[in-house]
């Protein structure tokens, strides 16, 4: 364990000058900060009525504290047998009683209120500009933007941090666990509904900073909604345990200027459009290999090398698994190998790139199988599944 | 006294007894063999935690360590603990000879071995041990649990018959055979809040019984009470659940209030102020326990006025507690104060049970739970109610009554040391949990993100530390029953009262055949 | 001593039936409780059973826009969608839909829809008097169908509530259908 003194250092001084500026309002709206004591007030107006909620209680809890523990500390230092302290004999007092129970009762009446306030607030969803479907999978989210013509866009989010980061095999990237292949593209300034649901066990969505926090439960829907202010990146995570990966599916919310988001819209929709078009063509092997390196070189290379040598990962060249049964290799790709580094891409590349992708591991590296994966051949795959 | 024997020789002695002493010291026994068994796999947990990133164990593995060390910690060590306390001391207390049902209380404490040995077992089974957390929510309890679920369930009900069968027998024994004299509101608070505590385990463990039995239904016979495909609700299970857990967690926290409400006056050597107003506040506690429990299920999709209903019910919770703190406080104010390791814990369970009360007080506000639910800031709060509530209280009472038991004296700088680590270790281990919860570190990951790091290393170092002083805690207790200096005298303590201590040091195997009588 | 331990035994008995009953408590009092709180509530959006209308009387003073989703458990490999996602609809009326299903796997299917509405307190005020998902689905191999759903928003519908959002859940049933025929 490489421990150094600096750091220990740094271990024992940090907490002492942040404590001494804790609980100041400083926006630290984007994501949590090395060191970050408090809740984020986050972008939201709920966000900011949560946190000051929090912050009303927390100080009433910290003045009923001092009080508590002042009168604590005076009688053990007051009534020491060891400096000849006598004991009365006392025993009770109703009026002292009665006090100190009428008196937590008024406080949290005065709790009550604004938190009942927050609350019916949260809970109004009506007069939403915009309508999204998350469902909680094992172990990603998918997200599927309501549209009025029935086009409804859907695509899913997977964790993007590489597997040897995680096996502390390579240095971890500033967003470590917190970053996403495809983030949920929001307007600002519009109050946009979620609808939580599950595929499979239960799981919750979760995004500090624009203060939604909602269980993801199979069978039923739940809803909830926000607001974001300020344009930018908000972080969160699955806060309900799924099972193995529950601490692998981050949540990534874009929030842009209503343009952006309509243009990303429009993308979004175009893309769908062609990748229908794709999965009826038929490649021919030339292309298929020459998407497939493309795809390759930016998402296999890092664990399979690059002559397909291998590394984290299995060698390619010459791979029973790559020369043996189609089916083999797809369901590897789509599926991954659970208890291995190996993911599974099923979700994250379309069936176009995964078609052309396992073409080149059959044809790649002097595997030379001659055969063409079409997509409607992983698309066959998936549905018999 | 003549007629009784003393104990059986040899091992069988421990099998077939139905003295409540011995019970009450295999209680004892076994729940600190829980206890440093659910303590290594914490460490596993701190370990694995100590740094981002997977460095010792899979997620599937940490996963297990989550529910096995809850399960452990709560049903194995911290509950048989209480029990075994009630044993040894409530006849005693209240000047009856044995418990009610002598022949019941041995089995029910030889059923709980094999349930944990099974419990333990199952992480070696195929597939692995329970691994959907403490709470086994379903479906990740049923449709998606390893096949080892069945042992578990086993498992969990052997434990629940024993706890009702323990509870049934300190109820007819408190009901039953107070000596002479010793009418309700005379009775030791330890005997009170046991009382309680043993109504609640009556009325709730059948119901986590009976939520067992459902999951075991829908796992074998094809029931859909917790499937949406046959009719059935994920979240039922949860109320069911928690309508069982939050009961529960007063179960674990009543009597560590009556072992504090006996050990603050003997130090203070003053009566107990408030003894009625304890009374009553124990047993406003347990009424509310029965109608709080969705606060555990805030963000599952309540209609707003259930989330309203249980926010007051909650919060309300608060004003019986502070009565209880106010009354220990004021116990010690004017008193004449000494501060042995029993009364250190002591003090150290109003200060951090207080803490562990105002973050309850933070949870209990539904909009701000929001931000704070299946966080670290949770564990945290949970931790400063039953560590430093039900464990420190339990140290603070073997300090206390260790000498009662052994007719030796455990060594105070020892114990001091003992204390002092604790303190240090928990406050380190789970202060810094306030934080990162707050920041936005969900619970039971196996891996965080990089801002979390400096606080949760700081609190592995602290849980290493606090892991280390029970070590300690078990070094004092077998020094002192091997090499504790011998003493006879009855009172250990000069500000103690009760009847446990009219009796020698230590307590004779037989005690108050004859029921004294009470003033 | 001897009333002594009749009062043990009796003490006994009474708690070892209240044991008892808690245990019964769960499956005959709170499965049910909750079941009929949820049908009334709405909690979790759940719908009741098949609703009888009496008489129809439209409010064309408001419309309601109502959206329809369509959700899958599992592996669920079926096709399912509605065949509009959003329409508004007057209080009162008697509206009509489909869901479009289609069964692509080479083998029978058995399949069961599970509503859910948000937000949860409209559940009680939208009534179905017809609905697949009152009945188990089959679907032969490579069989499509129109699901139909007729529906009503009660003209009670609390004025705040301008949207409702009725989702289906498509669970794949067949094994659990095999299991209780053979």
């Amino acid at each position: 364990m490489c421990f150094k003194a600096k750091q220990l250092c740094k271990l024992v001084l940090y907490p002492a000058i942040v404590l001494l500026s804790i609980f100041g309002g400083s926006a630290w709206a984007e994501e949590a900060q090395r060191w970050q004591v408090n809740m984020t007030p986050g972008v939201t107006e709920i966000g900011h009525k949560i946190f000051d909620l929090h912050m009303l209680v927390f100080w009433i809890c910290v003045i009923t504290g001092i009080g508590v523990f002042a009168y604590l500390i005076y009688s053990i230092v007051a009534f020491r047998k060891s400096q000849g302290a006598e004991s009365a004999h006392f025993h009770e007092n109703t009026t002292v009683e009665i006090l100190w129970t009428v008196i937590p009762f008024l406080i949290l009446i005065a709790i009550a209120v604004p938190s009942t306030k927050t609350l019916l607030e949260i809970y109004d969803t009506d007069d939403a500009d915009l309508d999204i479907l998350v469902t909680g999978y094992q172990w990603k989210w998918k997200y599927e933007y309501l549209d009025a013509n029935g086009e409804n866009v859907s695509f899913f989010s997977n964790l993007s941090t590489a597997q040897g980061e995680i096996y502390n095999a390579e240095d971890k990237g500033q967003h470590y666990l917190l970053e996403v292949d495809e983030p949920v593209v929001v307007p600002v300034g519009k109050k946009i509904r979620f609808l939580v649901t599950a595929n499979d066990v239960l799981h919750s969505w979760w995004v500090p900073a624009i203060a939604v926090k909602r269980d993801a439960v199979p069978g039923f829907i739940n809803e909830s909604w926000t607001r974001i202010e300020e344009p930018g990146i908000y972080r969160g995570q699955c806060a309900e345990l799924c099972g193995r990966n529950h601490g692998y599916m981050p949540i990534v919310v874009h929030a842009v200027e209503q343009e952006e988001y309509d243009a990303w819209l429009a993308e979004r929709k175009a893309k769908a459009a062609q990748i229908k078009e794709l999965m009826s063509k038929n490649f021919t092997l030339d292309e298929q290999m020459e998407a497939g390196k493309a795809i390759y070189m930016s998402a296999c290379v890092a664990c399979h090398g690059v002559n397909g040598e291998g590394g984290v990962g299995k060698p390619i060249a010459g791979s029973p698994i790559a020369t043996g049964e189609i089916t083999g290799l797809i369901n590897i790709l789509v599926n991954g190998k659970p208890g291995s580094a190996m993911p599974a891409f099923g979700n994250q590349f379309n069936d176009v790139d995964l078609a052309a992708v396992i073409t080149f591991a059959r044809n790649g590296f002097g595997n030379n199988m001659g055969d063409v994966v079409q997509p409607i051949d992983v698309y066959n795959f998936k549905q018999g599944q | 006294m003549g007629e009784h024997h003393g104990p059986a020789k040899g091992i069988s002695r421990w099998f077939l007894t139905t003295n409540h002493k011995d019970i009450g010291a295999l209680y004892l026994w076994f729940s600190f063999a829980m206890f440093l068994l659910g303590g290594s796999f914490a460490m596993i947990i701190r370990a694995e935690l100590f740094q981002p990133g997977l460095q010792l164990v899979e997620p599937e593995f940490f996963n297990q360590m989550t529910t096995m060390h809850g399960l452990v910690m709560v049903f194995g060590a911290i509950m048989p603990a209480f029990v075994g306390l009630a044993n040894y001391m409530i006849p005693m207390m209240i000047g009856a000879p044995d418990m009610a049902l002598p022949r019941m209380n041995n089995w029910s404490f030889w059923i709980l071995p094999p349930a944990f040995t099974i419990l333990a077992g199952t992480l070696f089974m195929e597939g692995g041990g329970p691994n959907f957390g403490w709470t086994f929510y379903a479906p990740l309890s049923t449709t998606y649990a390893p096949p080892s679920v069945t042992f578990f369930i086993f498992g969990v009900h052997i434990m629940g018959l024993s706890s009702i069968m323990g509870a049934i027998n300190i109820i007819a024994t408190i009901v039953n055979m107070r000596a002479p004299g010793m009418t309700y509101m005379k009775m030791p608070l330890f005997v009170w809040t046991w009382l309680i505590t043993a109504f609640l385990l009556v009325a709730v463990m059948p119901v986590l019984a009976g939520a067992v039995t459902m999951m075991l239904m829908d796992i074998h016979f094809g029931t859909s009470f917790f499937s949406a495909a046959g009719g059935g609700d994920p979240v039922l299970f949860q109320h069911i659940f928690w309508f069982f857990g939050h009961p529960e967690v007063y179960i674990i926290i009543l009597p560590a209030f009556g072992v504090v409400s006996h050990i603050i006056p003997a130090f203070s050597r003053k009566p107990l102020f408030g003894y009625d107003s304890m009374v009553y506040a124990t047993a406003s506690i347990a009424f509310l326990s029965f109608i709080v429990w969705a606060h555990h299920m805030y963000t599952v999709g309540m209609p707003v006025a259930g989330e309203l209903f249980f926010m007051y019910a909650t919060t309300l919770i608060a004003v019986p507690t502070a009565a209880k703190v106010f009354n220990w406080i004021t116990t010690m104010f004017r008193g004449s104060l000494s501060f042995e390791t029993p009364m250190l814990f002591a003090i150290g369970f109003v200060v951090l049970f207080t803490i562990g009360g105002f973050t309850g007080l933070m949870l209990s506000i539904a909009p701000a739970d929001f931000q704070y639910h299946d966080t670290y800031f949770v564990v945290a709060h949970f931790h400063y109610t039953m560590v430093a509530g039900a464990i420190f209280a339990m140290s603070a009472s073997v300090y206390y009554w260790i000498h009662k038991w052994t007719g030796r004296r455990y060594n105070e700088s020892m114990g001091k040391a003992h204390f002092w680590i604790s303190f240090l270790g928990f406050n380190l281990t789970f202060f810094p949990q306030h934080f990162v919860g707050l920041a936005g570190m969900p619970r039971r990951i196996p891996d965080y993100a990089l801002q979390f790091a400096d606080f949760n290393m700081m609190s592995s170092i602290g849980a290493f530390i606090y892991g280390a002083s029970q070590l300690l805690f078990l070094y004092n207790v077998i020094a002192t029953i091997r090499s504790g200096k011998k003493d006879d005298t009855a009172k250990t303590w000069d500000g103690a009262e009760g009847l446990e201590w009219e009796v020698p040091s230590p307590a004779p195997y037989h005690t108050f055949s004859v029921p004294p009588q009470v003033k | 001593m001897k009333t002594q331990e009749k009062n043990i035994l009796f003490t006994t008995a009474k708690l070892a039936v209240v044991a008892v009953a808690m245990f019964a408590f769960v499956f005959v009092v709170m499965v049910p409780l909750y079941n009929v709180l949820c049908d009334v509530l709405g909690i979790n959006g759940r719908t009741g059973d098949r609703y009888e209308a009496t008489e129809i009387v439209i409010d064309t003073d408001r419309q309601v826009e109502v959206q329809f989703v369509a959700n899958f458990n599992e592996e669920m490999p079926w096709g399912f969608k509605p065949s509009v996602t959003m329409v508004k609809v007057n209080p009162g009326a008697s509206n009509e839909t489909v869901f479009l299903a289609h069964n692509p796997m080479p083998k029978d299917m058995v399949a069961q829809a599970i509503p859910s509405i948000s937000p949860a307190r409209a559940a009680e005020y939208f009534h179905k008097t017809e609905c697949f998902c009152f009945n188990e689905q089959p679907l032969t191999a490579g069989e499509s169908a129109e699901l139909p759903l007729v529906y009503i928003v009660d003209r009670d519908l609390p004025k705040d509530i301008k949207t409702i959002t009725l989702s289906y859940t498509l669970f794949d049933i067949t094994e659990r259908v095999q299991r209780t025929d053979s």
